[in-house]
């Protein structure tokens, strides 16, 4: 049997999924940048900011994350990809969890842990959305 | 049973965690309180620490006094009543109000509002004063009567011959005062407007000058730790004189987090305050503290705590003012929340003659709690000597049940202590059994 046969069947992802999997990544952008604007300045607004930032990337990075397990489902067909992306996605989200605590400390106390969360919680992000958006093209099918 | 709610802030996820049963209250280490606190180490986890009040009925139940004195409610179903006023002819004046309204500004400062609520009375606030009469000196408050309404969230109080002060969350003002009076005459005069932007600590403490001059206000920083920014914070965390004929004012004292009570120390000049510190840095540190006030004096916020203790949550710091910063006289141990403070007079008795009381309304920044209680912290030579002794205690239970939170304390010189009770809107009254 011809082996191209085997690959899993791929789509690209559902638009609504691909909307909040931008969207987390422009909200952890956000708070890196606004963490970056208060280490600089000493203006606690925008720590503020980087706290909603945060907030909300963890609300649409949630809904990203269920889909991706929701999509497990059909896990044998997506190949190994699939779990890293999910993996991606919760390390993601956990690490955005433990970075939105520690921007509940209060001024200066957020820092310097806190803008390393959030460089980190980036990139994971990015990853994700790489992963989600360009070469597997997997996902939640709806 | 204690029920430590665990408190984490991310997105709109709230966690409530129950954890284990701990029957044991509220000891402080002895080493944490007095002249000489020792400081353990900052510490904060992820989370921070919290230990909520929950909630629960007096009953039949009573707080607990030392033997030889009696205890007995003389007014109920106030309207959150802070502070009180014994009068020259024995009657007594209760503010009771609820102020703030700090905008929230963080996901945290939602999640915290709706937990620390937990722990407060749900009644609202009163914003006026009532005056309790006890006619024929049974001890008996019979005649009750609203004294004057439509207040901003009156907290101080101070009389200076006829004319009765008021601190409201925004402005101080003056009634004309004739003793046996049971109503204001009319609206009162501003003398002065008080800082009340945000007004995220809202309490303006009060109290006059010796000689009746000057009148004292503590205002509260507005913040926990310059959270809302260094701008907020000008005209806060301090103490002013005020010129009680002129209004005109100045910073008497700066540095002093939250300076909940004020009282002159009888037969001097000087001013006492009791201080609520910064919460966040761990269950033992910073003390909150009594100490007398240096005209002129800063005492560390937002910079540093005790001395020259940094805090290193302030940017930009400003290792100048720490270097200046006074240490307090007198720790009462960390997050206590003292929120009353009064000289007492010989005729308490006893042990009880020389010092003052501090009500503590008690701590939510710590996994076991602490203060519930009004304690007596003895005096000798005019300073503080020796631990504090429980006085008024029992407002949170071995059931783990919080009944009461104490405050406002004041003395009747006839021998009685005033506890103004913002749980369960109550007015208790101490007096030695005879």
């Amino acid at each position: 049997m011809d082996a191209t046969f085997d690959r899993p069947r791929q789509r690209p992802l559902h638009p609504v999924n691909a909307f909040l999997v931008s969207a987390t990544v422009t909200l952890f952008l956000g708070a890196l940048l606004s963490d970056l604007a208060y280490a600089m300045s000493y203006q606690v607004q925008w720590t503020n900011f980087a706290s909603w930032s945060i907030a909300a990337g963890l609300l649409s990075g949630g809904v990203v994350l269920v889909f991706a397990l929701v999509g497990l489902r059909h896990a044998d067909r997506h190949g190994g990809r699939y779990l890293s992306y999910c993996l991606i996605l919760l390390a993601t989200w956990v690490l955005g969890f433990i970075n939105a605590m520690m921007h509940a400390k209060d001024a200066w106390a957020v820092m310097p842990e806190g803008l390393i969360l959030s460089a980190i919680v980036l990139l994971l992000a990015c990853l994700a959305a790489w992963m989600g958006l360009s070469n597997f093209r997997i996902g939640y099918v709806p | 049973m204690k029920r430590p709610v665990s408190w984490a802030v991310a997105g709109f996820a709230v966690l409530l965690a129950a954890c284990g049963n701990d029957a044991s209250l509220s000891q402080q280490d002895p080493a944490n309180v007095g002249p000489k606190p020792v400081l353990p180490e900052q510490q904060r986890g992820l989370i921070p620490n919290m230990t909520i009040a929950s909630p629960a009925q007096w009953g039949d139940q009573r707080p607990a006094v030392p033997r030889g004195y009696v205890i007995a409610a003389i007014a109920t179903d106030l309207r959150i009543p802070r502070q009180s006023l014994v009068l020259p002819n024995g009657d007594i004046l209760v503010a009771e109000g609820k102020g703030g309204g700090a905008p929230k500004l963080t996901p945290k400062d939602l999640i915290a509002g709706f937990i620390l609520a937990k722990g407060n009375s749900s009644v609202k606030g009163g914003d006026r004063l009532t005056l309790l009469r006890d006619g024929n000196g049974d001890g008996i408050y019979e005649n009750r009567s609203v004294f004057a309404e439509n207040l901003n969230a009156p907290y101080g109080l101070a009389l200076i011959g006829n004319q009765l002060y008021v601190a409201n969350q925004d402005a101080l003002v003056r009634f004309d005062y004739i003793e046996g009076q049971t109503r204001a005459t009319g609206a009162p005069v501003k003398v002065t407007d008080l800082p009340s932007q945000i007004n995220h600590h809202w309490t303006k403490s009060l109290t006059a000058s010796a000689d009746g001059r000057f009148l004292y206000v503590g205002i509260g920083s507005n913040s926990n730790i310059t959270e809302r920014g260094m701008i907020a914070e000008v005209d806060r965390a301090m103490v002013w004189q005020v010129d009680a004929q002129t209004g005109a004012h100045k910073p008497y004292a700066t540095g002093l987090r939250n300076p909940t009570a004020l009282a002159i120390q009888p037969g001097t000049d000087v001013l006492w305050a009791v201080v609520n510190e910064r919460d966040e840095l761990g269950p033992d540190v910073p003390p909150d503290y009594l100490t007398s006030v240096r005209e002129g004096g800063f005492y560390g916020w937002p910079f540093s705590y005790w001395g020259q203790n940094v805090d290193p949550r302030v940017r930009p710091q400003d290792p100048q003012k720490v270097a200046s910063a006074i240490a307090p006289d007198y720790s009462l141990g960390a997050h206590v929340a003292p929120l009353g403070v009064a000289f007492s007079v010989s005729a308490m008795g006893g042990e009880f003659a020389d010092g003052v009381f501090v009500g503590e309304r008690g701590s939510w920044n710590r996994d076991k709690p602490v203060g519930y209680k009004v304690v007596f912290v003895p005096f000798r030579d005019g300073r503080p000597a020796g631990p504090p002794v429980d006085f008024v205690s029992g407002f949170r239970g071995t059931d783990g049940k919080t009944r009461g939170r104490p405050v406002g304390v004041s003395v009747d010189p006839r021998g009685a202590l005033i506890v103004a009770d913002d749980l369960s809107n109550t007015l208790w009254r101490v007096t030695p059994a005879r």
